[in-house]
């Protein structure tokens, strides 16, 4: 208070732009606060509110309870972890040395001994990898793609002007066909969900609608569905496979991705299904009276009161669908020989080099973020499309 | 001739032994431009015949007739205000309000659309609220909206369904004030179902009973001929107002009566005696002994 009885005028003038840049501030907050919110991250809302110097005690509490215990958990379970596989080391290693006594002698055990401590990678214990060994995989992947990447540019500096000259001519031009990159992986296994889920949607929601509007095609259908639902992907793999290996002939398209795409559709399209079914068949009777009492013909009755009526349930469903589609993508590009993370995660397990198995792991701990980052995305879709805001 | 007729309406629901005949042997005349109320106990049917006038029931025996032709389904000429409000949750008040006009009047101008919507908006006073979603509204301001959606169809009869009865009695106060003020300028002829007496002297001109069901039926019916518009503070003051009131609470409670005797049933309660405090979970944990007496006292 005192500046201001001094310099009246000017800090009046101070107050008010500080006033204007706090108001400012505090919306931007509120702002960031809202999307986090939308978009699931609840936990993120206390340090937003403690950076921005908002009530201390209670918001550094939260973090406390939101962040910190999270935090704590986690290293918790590194801590189980790396005493885990460093048991498993030992008892790998002791088995090796003891294995090279029976069949080799007592001079073969102790070389053997030597051999593992000195960390050679032809002798190491084949077993579960502690977290650093992971963590310097994950760095040797993102080196591999790197490596990868830049040899792609490479080529396709090299064959720049000799694709232009074959795209003069109606040719193809030539595509790079090294081995892909851990990234690429992760891009064609998105790629496939993507059309899984789309199909999916495709197929499911109008099919769920037509089954919901009518009780005898409910009645009718449900065996069927409650038949098929709890069909193993790897079946459906297979299915497909029969089929599509019989119809599509032609040598030049890429049957593994069809044939993964589909089973994906087919495996995670259920809970769409029967969501859709479920929200179109028990839309409120208010809704239905209203649709009555204005006299809406079948496709705005559809359109403007059913399908908007139903839509927290379908989203509700493509939700689960996009979570089991991620979910059974790995098992069917493992069967079907499909690019993406389910075939890196074989071949390295049939591969066996020093690192594999942390590959592995970093591969395991990859599908799971990018499954939590697509739910998040779900989630994001489902609370836009709900009109029934709390 | 009567505008709208009931002539001997009878409806049931469900068949065989657990068949419930819910309404029996009504007849109702309503001339055009009246305001008829139809009072009656919860569970009476009241729903039921509100429906079979707009349409989504039929009657099992008699016939409804709107200008002398039975009633074959829901139209345009009957605006229903429903019970809960039932507006769509997904669309704004504006949108809303354009569905059913754009239904009735599909060849209007979209700018005249567009002021007509505007026009019963800001009947119902809620053109700040224009753009807002229902659940953005409260209970008031949603039926409202309802009003302003039966009404933006310029039906020849509008049909309440207990408009009022889910709001608070101020607000309810200020609605009825409004519906009849709009029903007193477009001249339309309304039907009011009600459980509230007071709201059918103030609103109606005409109060017809519907005894407690099963087989309801209309009873004798009260002329409410109090000059318009009738001041809520005002009226009450009014001898005549006071009279029949009473008169129809006095014939609702004969009828009433006679429910009771029909469901005569007695429900026989077991014999239950409390136990005493200190009984519950705790005392298994808390030695033999205290466990003992409980049981004694049980």
């Amino acid at each position: 208070m005192t500046p201001e009885k001094t310099a009246p005028v000017k800090s009046a003038v101070d107050k008010k732009t500080a006033k204007q840049e706090v108001k400012k501030e505090s919306i931007m907050k509120e702002k960031s606060i809202s999307t986090l919110r939308f978009v699931g991250l609840t936990s993120a809302e206390p340090l937003v509110r403690l950076l921005s110097g908002e009530e201390i005690k209670k918001n550094g509490m939260q973090l406390i309870r939101q962040v910190i215990f999270p935090l704590a958990s986690i290293f918790l379970f590194l801590l189980v972890w790396h005493t885990g596989a460093t048991y498993l080391y030992n008892k790998d290693a002791a088995i090796r040395i003891e294995k090279a006594r029976t069949e080799q002698g007592e001079e073969a055990a102790l070389a053997m001994k030597e051999c593992i401590e000195s960390g050679q990678a032809g002798c190491q214990p084949n077993t579960l990898p502690s977290p650093v060994q992971v963590f310097q995989a994950s760095g040797a992947l993102w080196a591999d793609h790197q490596a990868i990447s830049a040899k792609k540019d490479a080529f396709k500096a090299k064959v720049a002007s000799i694709n232009e000259k074959r795209a003069e001519k109606g040719q193809a031009p030539i595509k790079y066909t090294g081995r892909p990159s851990f990234m690429d992986q992760i891009g064609t296994s998105l790629k496939t969900v993507a059309a899984g889920v789309f199909l999916a949607m495709l197929v499911a929601i109008p099919l769920g609608i037509i089954i919901g509007l009518s009780e005898t095609l409910r009645n009718s259908f449900n065996w069927l569905i409650q038949i098929l639902k709890p069909v193993s992907p790897v079946v459906w793999l297979l299915l497909v496979f029969m089929i599509v290996k019989t119809v599509i002939t032609d040598p030049d398209i890429d049957k593994s991705f069809i044939i993964s795409f589909i089973s994906v559709g087919l495996c995670a399209m259920w809970a769409t299904l029967i969501n859709t079914s479920m929200g179109v068949s028990s839309v409120n009777k208010d809704y239905i009276n209203v649709s009555k009492v204005l006299k809406l013909n079948v496709g705005q009755n559809i359109f403007k009161i059913i399908l908007p009526a139903s839509f927290p349930l379908i989203f509700t469903g493509l939700r689960i669908t996009v979570s089991v589609a991620w979910m059974v993508l790995i098992a069917i590009e493992l069967l079907a020989q499909s690019p993406g993370l389910g075939s890196f995660v074989w071949e390295e397990f049939q591969n066996g080099s020093s690192d594999s198995n942390a590959k592995i792991i970093v591969a395991m701990f990859v599908i799971g973020i990018i499954g939590f980052f697509l739910d998040r995305i779900m989630l994001a879709i489902q609370n836009l499309m709900t009109f029934t805001k709390a | 001739m009567a505008l709208l007729e009931l002539k001997n309406v009878s409806k049931s629901y469900g068949s065989g032994s657990s068949k419930a005949e819910v309404l029996s042997d009504i007849n109702l005349s309503v001339n055009e431009g009246e305001f008829v109320a139809i009072v009656g106990f919860s569970g009476s049917g009241k729903t039921t015949l509100i429906n079979m006038i707009n349409g989504l029931q039929f009657p099992d025996k008699g016939e409804v007739l709107l200008h002398g032709k039975p009633i074959t389904g829901p139209g345009e000429d009957r605006g229903v205000i429903f019970q809960n409000y039932s507006l769509l949750p997904w669309l704004t008040v504006y949108k809303n309000i354009q569905l059913a006009v754009d239904k009735v009047f599909p060849s209007m101008p979209a700018k005249e659309k567009d002021l007509h919507i505007r026009k019963y908006v800001e009947m119902v006073s809620l053109t700040p609220a224009l753009d807002k979603l229902p659940s953005e509204l409260s209970g008031g301001m949603r039926q409202r909206v309802s009003v302003a959606r039966a009404l933006s169809m310029n039906p020849e009869v509008l049909l309440m369904d207990e408009p009022l009865s889910a709001l608070d009695a101020l607000t309810r106060g200020t609605l009825q004030e409004e519906i009849v003020k709009i029903w007193s300028r477009d001249k339309k002829t309304a039907i009011l179902i009600t459980n509230d007496v007071d709201e059918g002297i103030l609103m109606a001109d005409r109060i017809i009973p519907l005894t407690p069901g099963p087989k309801a039926t209309l009873g004798k019916e009260f002329k409410v001929d109090f000059a318009r518009p009738r001041i809520v503070t005002e009226i009450n003051q009014d001898p005549a107002y006071k009279r029949l009131r009473n008169d129809i609470l006095e014939y609702l409670m004969e009828i009433g009566a006679t429910r009771k005797q029909v469901t005569g049933q007695k429900y026989i309660l077991p014999d239950l005696k409390p136990t005493m405090p200190g009984g519950g979970i705790l005392s298994l944990f808390s030695g033999k002994k205290k466990k003992k007496k409980t049981l004694e006292i049980v």
